[in-house]
Formats: structure tokens, C-alpha cells, sequence
């Protein structure tokens, strides 16, 4: 049964914000179909009664105090940016010409 | 005495007696890695500059009689390149980061400059730690140093490979799913996976938050112990960290180097062999096991029956967690970005960006994720695997009120060519079959070299799993297991790879 099809792997990329070339397309069809096929199988065990675990450390609510450490500078923080201008990052623009 | 060819103890005692130089011992491993890495691509990033300083700073504290600050104050390491390193390239193995320099030191590096540590550089993987070869690095594949055509496992292969290269006598990997275990196993080396939140993952680029775990890689089971315990402890920087008392996996090491293990309860996992391994890897093993009995073990066998649906709850979990962690690289606040000439969007940029920058395994577990965790089947996916995760962990906690610690082999099969698995993912994935339960549960696992396999002459590991916060005790199995190996083998196991 085929669980996933070429149109809905390409609209799940653009959830993703990834673009995939129309032959990564072509592969990652047949191979995600075998992928989801075999891990479909917690199925067969997943009852209604077993609690969902989401975490092994089983920590909840750490809290640090409310105190003043040192942090990254405007500079340091900017070091990695594909683009910055007067301390700030630099991005393309959001809307459309429309907006 | 060619100082690679020691152990990081030995190095230490020599260093820190004034007997050795950590300069000369330092140097010495970089003409290794310039010697050797070209043939095995261990290494993405060298820092001859800042580990020559520190090896400097050692010999003068020592010359002025001043005490090494830690066990391994002038040993040199290499550090997995998915641990941020301020002022050094941090690429995880991926073109998106490819040119980043971090502007912070991760926990483990920091813990490391604290205690001396030389770093030699930054080791190869999978791309952001997504694979088992170290072939979905965008830097070229890692070769085993066994024999070059084959994998050295992954995604910590560098790391594993650098110690059988004799480039680095310890190193740090991490391990989300069997990624120090696996590589440990398929070089012949000592890999560990610390109970999770153990070592802190500050500064580790996140894949799968609730399963990543840094981890000591060695040539020796005290070699491993002395780095787990400069690496470990609690860390308020990561919320997960664990503050909770570990006993010393260091005493461990050298309790159970004394060969006795009588009164320790040894579970052989009933579900982690047969059908699908290697004969080899199963007569290693079931040998393996033999010398546990001799040495004084109660072995008996353990049924995990919900071990058999681990490898495809892992296959979700991971996916869906790297789904949302890799969203931050969005190209906007650092890392690649392309198609930025005024034309495109910020959606567009992004959508380019995240296509050239990421190799194809990610992109494969980015969209399993989207699909994952979408409405009408989260459900059916991401919940049942967590239902199963729930299932794994009460597995483990039965096992352990019969026993102290659980084996398995470390891996199915020894080191597969290259390029052998890349066009078959499920196959690729089913190389974490024995390790993937110990992540999900979050308890503690470490594989130790248990010989050759008879029938391809290559490696093979023994994995040795123990409950959360008793890492001490899979110490203390795998020292004495080791002694007990190489006295009956006549020597180590590393001693055996190849000339390069």
C-alpha cells in the first residue's frame, strides 16, 4: 500500500520550507513509502491504556535564578550573519508587493 | 616509545611525572593526522595553533611544579564536530554551516579547556548526526582504518576512526541512536553513551533533543572512564542535565581491570540476535559472553519484548524531533544563504537555502518528520511511537530488577563497504537495532571490542547496557570483560589494525 504519494511529499517539503529538485522528488517517493511502511509498525502495540512518554529525563519545571550572567555582545551575536546592517540582521523581505 | 600508540593513561602518568612533554606528544599526533588523514578523513578542522598553546601551558605548569588540573591535563583529543567550539570552525558536517564560526564554547569544550585538554581538532560525520557510515557528510566520507574501502560506522565515525588511525588516543562522539556505540564496535574501539543527561548538551546542535547525548571514545575502558568524568556532571546551562550523584566510573574501571565479577547478574536480551546478524558477530558474542561466565558472572537470559518495535518508534521520534530542531536553520540569522539578489522573499531564500545546504538524508528526515507530526497522523505515528517508547522503558525496568546489566551485540553485522547501504535507507537503519532502546529509555550503554568476526577479519563489539545513573556498573563489566579478553588474546585488539 502505498502510504505517501509524489504531491503530498512535495507539499510536505513546502511545509518544510525545503526545496527538493524534481529528482530528489523521484527518489525520496518509493524510499519514504518503504520508511513509513516498516514504521508503522508501533501500531501494533500502541493501546489506548499505555501513557505517551516524550522524555526520559522525567524533569519538570527547572528554573533558573532570576540573575544578570554574561551573554553574547551585538557584535558576537551578528558574527555568523549572512547579512547585517547597523547591529541588526539583515533578511529579505517578507511581503509581497501586494502587502 | 611512538607516543600514539599509548593510552591516554599512560600519556597523562608520563606528562604529568615530567617524564613526557605534552608538546612532543601533541606533535607527534598532528604529524599523524598529517600523515594519515588524507587517507582517512577523520578530521574536518585541525587547530595546530590552539592545541600546541595548551600543550605549552601543561609542560610549564609541570616544569614549575605545579599540579596537571585534571587526570588528562596535556592528552591530546579530537571533538566531534556537532559540539560548538568558539573561535573554531563548527560545521556538524553540513555545507549550512560550512565557514561558521561560533561565537560560544559548548559545556563539554569548555570542561575540556578547563582541564588542559588538548584539542587537536574537529572530527567528521553525519550530516548534523543523521546516518551510521559517516557518508552523509558533506565533507566526504571517513574510511575505517581496518580496511579503507568500508565504513567506520557513524554518525561519530570520525571520532571512532581517529582513534584506530592512532591520531587521537581519546576523542568525543555523540550518540542519538547508536552513534559512539556503533562506530566503537565496527573500529575496534571503546565507545560510551552516558545515562541521558549525564553529559551536558549545551552547545551540542540539537537532532533529536530528547535522545542526543555526548559520549567518551577511547582505545581503552579507562581511557573512556577519565574523559567521561571530565566531560560529565551537571550543568545548569542545559535543563536536562541530571543533578543527581554518579558514582566514579573511573573506580569502576579500575575495580573491575582486578577480573573478578563474581556476584554480578549478567541478562543476555533474548531479542537482540538470531535472524539477520552476522554469524560471526553472533560467535563473538556468544564467546563474549563465555568469559563474562568465567570471570565470575551469573549469566542468564532476559526477554525485552518490546525491543522489537524500537527501531521503528526511533525512526519516528528522531525524524519528528529533527524536524522542528532544523528549522533554525532558516538562513536568516547565520549559516548558508542563497538566491538572496532582491528578487526572492524571505520564503524562497529560505526554501534554497535549506535545499543546498542540506545533503539528502536530512531532507528525508525533515519531510518523515513534517509527516509525522501532521494532524490526522500524529496520532497513528508520533503518538504510538512514544507509546512504544513508554513500552521500551518498562522493558528495561523489569530487566533490571532481575539483573545488573544487560548484553547484546553492539551492532548486527561488522563495517559494510562504502556505498553499500546509501540507496537503501531501511537498511541503513537497521544497523541501530541493538542500540536504538538503550536512547529511547535513556539508560546507560557502551560497546567494547570482543575480537575479530571469523568470517571477514573485522571487528566486533559487545554491548554492555546498565540502568540510568549506574553507568558505573557497564564500567566495571567492560574493564574486566577487556583484561580478560586481551590476556586470552594475547594482546589488544587495536594492536592488530593494519599499518597506514
Amino acid at each position: 500500500m502505498s502510504q505517501i504519494s509524489r504531491d503530498e511529499l512535495a507539499h510536505l517539503a513546502k511545509l518544510a520550507r525545503l526545496g527538493v529538485s524534481e529528482a530528489e522528488l523521484d527518489t525520496f517517493v518509493g524510499q519514504l513509502d518503504v520508511i513509513l511502511d516498516s514504521v508503522a509498525k508501533v501500531g501494533e502495540v500502541a493501546g489506548d491504556d499505555i501513557p505517551p512518554m516524550s522524555h526520559a529525563a522525567n524533569l519538570t519545571n527547572v528554573f533558573r535564578s532570576d540573575e544578570i550572567r554574561p551573554g553574547l555582545s551585538q557584535q558576537e551575536a551578528l558574527s555568523g550573519a549572512p547579512a547585517a546592517e547597523d547591529g541588526r540582521f539583515c533578511v529579505p523581505r517578507i511581503l509581497g508587493e501586494e502587502q | 616509545m611512538d607516543p600514539t600508540t599509548r593510552t591516554a593513561a599512560e600519556l597523562a602518568a608520563g606528562i604529568h611525572a615530567g617524564e613526557l612533554s605534552s608538546v612532543e606528544v601533541t606533535r607527534s599526533h598532528l604529524e599523524r593526522i598529517a600523515k594519515v588523514d588524507s587517507e582517512i578523513n577523520a578530521f574536518l578542522h585541525v587547530d595546530t595553533e590552539g592545541a600546541l598553546a595548551t600543550a605549552e601551558k601543561v609542560d610549564a605548569d609541570i616544569a614549575a611544579g605545579r599540579p596537571p588540573v585534571s587526570p588528562l591535563a596535556g592528552v591530546p583529543l579530537g571533538l566531534k564536530d556537532v559540539l560548538t567550539t568558539k573561535g573554531i570552525p563548527t560545521t556538524c558536517g553540513s555545507r549550512t554551516l560550512e565557514g561558521w564560526v561560533p561565537p560560544y564554547d559548548a559545556t563539554v569544550t569548555r570542561k575540556l579547556r578547563e582541564a588542559d585538554v588538548v584539542v587537536l581538532g574537529k572530527t567528521n560525520m553525519d550530516e548534523f548526526a543523521m546516518g551510521s557510515s559517516t557518508e552523509n557528510s558533506a565533507y566526504g566520507p571517513t574510511r575505517n582504518p581496518w580496511d579503507t574501502a568500508r565504513v567506520p560506522g557513524g554518525s561519530s565515525g570520525g571520532s571512532a576512526a581517529a582513534l584506530a588511525a592512532f591520531q587521537a588516543p581519546v576523542t568525543v562522539g555523540t550518540d542519538t541512536g547508536g552513534s559512539v556505540r556503533q562506530p566503537g564496535a565496527l573500529t575496534g574501539t571503546v565507545g560510551v553513551k552516558p545515562t541521558y543527561g549525564g553529559v551536558s548538551r549545551y552547545g551540542l546542535v540539537a537532532f533529536s533533543s530528547s535522545l542526543d547525548q555526548a559520549g567518551p571514545c577511547a582505545r581503552t575502558v579507562l581511557d573512556a572512564a577519565l574523559l567521561h568524568e571530565v566531560i560529565g556532571g551537571h550543568d545548569p546551562m542545559d535543563s536536562t542535565s541530571l543533578n543527581a550523584p554518579v558514582p566514579s566510573v573511573v573506580e569502576a574501571a579500575r575495580r573491575g581491570s582486578s577480573g573478578d565479577l563474581s556476584g554480578v547478574r549478567v541478562g543476555v536480551v533474548t531479542e537482540l540476535g538470531g535472524e539477520g546478524y552476522q554469524p560471526g558477530v553472533l560467535r563473538s558474542f556468544a564467546s563474549a559472553v563465555d568469559t563474562l561466565r568465567e570471570l565470575g558472572a551469573e549469566v542468564v537470559e532476559v526477554s525485552c519484548p518490546n525491543f522489537e518495535y524500537a527501531l521503528s518508534a526511533y525512526y519516528l521520534i528522531a525524524p519528528s524531533e529533527c524536524s522542528s530542531n532544523l528549522a533554525r536553520f532558516d538562513a536568516m540569522r547565520y549559516g548558508l544563504r542563497v538566491a538572496d539578489d532582491g528578487t526572492n522573499g524571505a520564503d524562497d531564500v529560505m526554501s534554497l537555502s535549506r535545499e543546498a545546504g542540506f545533503g539528502a538524508e536530512v531532507k528525508r528526515r525533515i519531510i518523515i518528520g513534517t509527516y509525522a507530526l501532521s494532524a490526522g497522523y500524529y496520532d497513528a505515528y508520533y503518538g504510538s511511537a512514544q507509546k512504544v517508547r513508554s513500552l521500551v522503558t518498562r522493558d528495561f525496568d523489569a530487566a533490571y530488577e532481575q539483573v545488573d546489566v544487560l548484553v547484546s551485540p553492539t551492532a548486527p553485522t561488522t563495517a559494510f563497504r562504502v556505498g553499500e547501504r546509501v540507496d537503501d535507507p531501511m537498511s541503513m537503519y537497521r544497523g541501530d537495532l541493538c542500540t536504538i532502546p538503550t536512547n529511547l529509555a535513556g539508560t546507560a550503554a557502551m560497546s567494547v571490542p570482543s575480537g575479530l568476526s571469523d568470517e571477514d577479519g573485522l571487528p566486533v563489539g559487545l554491548q554492555i547496557m546498565a540502568p540510568a545513573l549506574a553507568d558505573d556498573r557497564m564500567y566495571e563489566v567492560g574493564a574486566a570483560y577487556e583484561r580478560a579478553r586481551d590476556a586470552a588474546a594475547g594482546g589488544a585488539l587495536v594492536d592488530r589494525i593494519p599499518e597506514l
